[in-house]
């Protein structure tokens, strides 16, 4: 069954959208979306890196990102700028050095497209292995974390008066962006792997009325999303990310809309 | 029990420096089991900066801070609550610490906004929200509470109730609290001890003590010490939320 490409991707998208849909909620609560977008663009370098010296993509994607988390952090602290120019900074620095780099690196043949895009194509029995088991990870680290990182999220002095340690929480939830980009670049891409973590989220937030609920929703999206995308990118034959994120988009168009209001229209 | 064990937080000479301007400095005090501890002052006189040196908010300060429990109700003067988040009244009650639900409906009993419970915390009003605070504080069963101008924004006869609250949870629980007022002649029966700041301790005691003080005199006037014989007569009732009386 693994043999086919198609249930490889469709085994590895469920895998990622698990793991983006309660990640993105947060993304969304914290104001992170530019962080997420920072870290996925520094990931070409980390694409780079693996295949100049032979590397697993997902552990030095997460490698890469984690350094630009660590030194985004410092240059917090040592410099005035402000955080949206800081991002901006090592957003497209972390991009252009990875497009060099890519220049040079001309005896390996690139897939840019699917690289920017996803490939549904590219998805091996390897990389399900460490969308599920890194996946897994995350979850289980984030569930750990959730007290803290929720409390400081709705207010960060409440959780520090009474004694949940926000800041350690923070920093390790920034461990766990850098590794879900990691595992979703091949399915999303990396230009793309903000919109997952956003858009099902957003969603979801349109439809929620407590924390547990638009997480939940948030996943259901996400995994909707990826069903529906696949699907069409198989059919259309379009690039697995751009197909996903329509079908995310579709699914929030959707929750706008007002659901009693229009059912009262059809009777 | 001993001196000792029944200190929840000392403050030793503490103050906290922001951008080369001391937002207040000296301050020593004790919070202890069962008492309670105002500080009052006018606008910017450190009042809330001392609360959060003793909560440990802030981290580099001059001077010791010695905390002797972790269970800790804060309600704080200025909460901004991100509204992208959809929070529920009862969520926000579970927000450090997981609360068995009786608990929760009994702090919001208390408060009298038992019937929010089930509301978005980003529809309530002012007032409501301020008792939602005080509720999620008081749920834990802290043997620390620090409350930051508590009652603000709540009408006159629920400030008097809450005070009255308040008093009764610092008996009934035996907790330490840290109560933040602009306003001495409310808080005047619900207080052990005071501490005038205005920068730095500007005079502390009892509350008659500081009432006749004369520094605190040329810092809130004549007229707030006179206030006093309005409040030397003591309670035997209180009001609930509807207005009706209730027994002490």
């Amino acid at each position: 069954m693994l043999d086919d490409f198609f249930v490889r991707a469709l085994i590895a998208g469920i895998g990622v959208a698990l793991v983006t849909g309660p990640l993105g909620c947060f993304v969304v609560w914290r104001r992170l979306s530019y962080f997420g977008d920072t870290l996925s663009h520094s990931a070409l370098l980390g694409v780079t890196m693996a295949y100049s010296f032979e590397l697993n993509i997902a552990l030095s994607v997460f490698i890469i990102s984690s350094v630009i988390a660590l030194i985004l952090i410092q240059l917090q602290k040592k410099t005035n700028l402000p955080g949206d120019a800081l991002l901006g900074l090592l957003a497209h620095s972390s991009l252009a050095v990875g497009l060099v780099v890519i220049g040079f690196l001309t005896f390996i043949r690139f897939d840019i497209m699917g690289l920017l895009f996803g490939d549904i194509l590219a998805v091996t029995t390897n990389d399900i292995f460490i969308i599920w088991t890194g996946g897994a990870v995350i979850l289980i680290v984030l569930k750990l974390i959730w007290k803290p990182l929720f409390a400081s999220t709705v207010n960060y002095e409440l959780a520090e008066a009474e004694g949940l340690n926000p800041d350690r929480a923070k920093a390790i939830f920034t461990i766990l962006m850098a590794a879900v980009i990691a595992i979703s670049i091949k399915m999303v891409g990396l230009l793309l792997i903000t919109g997952m973590l956003i858009i099902p989220a957003a969603m979801a937030r349109n439809i929620a009325d407590s924390p547990q609920k638009m997480v939940l929703f948030s996943v259901i999206g996400g995994l909707l999303s990826v069903l529906l995308g696949l699907f069409s990118s198989l059919e259309f034959n379009t690039s697995s990310g751009p197909s996903i994120i329509m079908a995310a988009l579709v699914l929030f168009i959707l929750s706008l809309l007002n659901i009693k209001q229009s059912i009262k229209l059809k009777n | 029990m001993s001196l000792e064990n029944s200190t929840l937080v000392k403050l030793n000479n503490a103050g906290f420096k922001q951008n080369d301007k001391w937002l207040v400095e000296g301050v020593s005090l004790t919070v202890e089991k069962g008492k309670i501890v105002t500080l009052i002052g006018p606008n910017g006189s450190g009042k809330s900066t001392t609360a959060k040196i003793a909560l440990g908010i802030y981290k580099n300060i001059e001077g010791t801070v010695e905390k002797y429990t972790n269970k800790v109700g804060y309600v704080p003067q200025k909460i901004s609550i991100d509204w992208t988040l959809p929070l529920r009244v009862y969520d926000f009650m579970l927000l450090t610490e997981d609360i068995k639900d009786e608990a929760i409906d009994e702090a919001l009993t208390l408060t009298g906004v038992m019937h929010l419970k089930n509301k978005n915390l980003g529809n309530l009003s002012g007032g409501e929200f301020q008792r939602v605070l005080i509720a999620r504080a008081i749920s834990k069963k802290p043997e620390l509470l620090v409350l930051d101008e508590p009652v603000q924004g709540v009408d006159y006869t629920g400030e008097i109730a809450l005070y009255e609250l308040i008093k009764k949870i610092s008996d009934t629980l035996n907790c330490g609290i840290l109560l933040i007022s602009h306003d001495l002649h409310t808080v005047m029966t619900a207080t052990d001890h005071v501490v005038c700041l205005n920068g730095h301790v500007c005079c502390s005691g009892t509350p008659m003590d500081v009432a006749r003080n004369n520094e605190y005199k040329t810092l809130f006037g004549e007229q707030a010490s006179q206030i006093l014989t309005v409040y030397e007569h003591k309670h035997d009732h209180v009001h609930s939320d509807e207005g009706q009386i209730k027994k002490n």
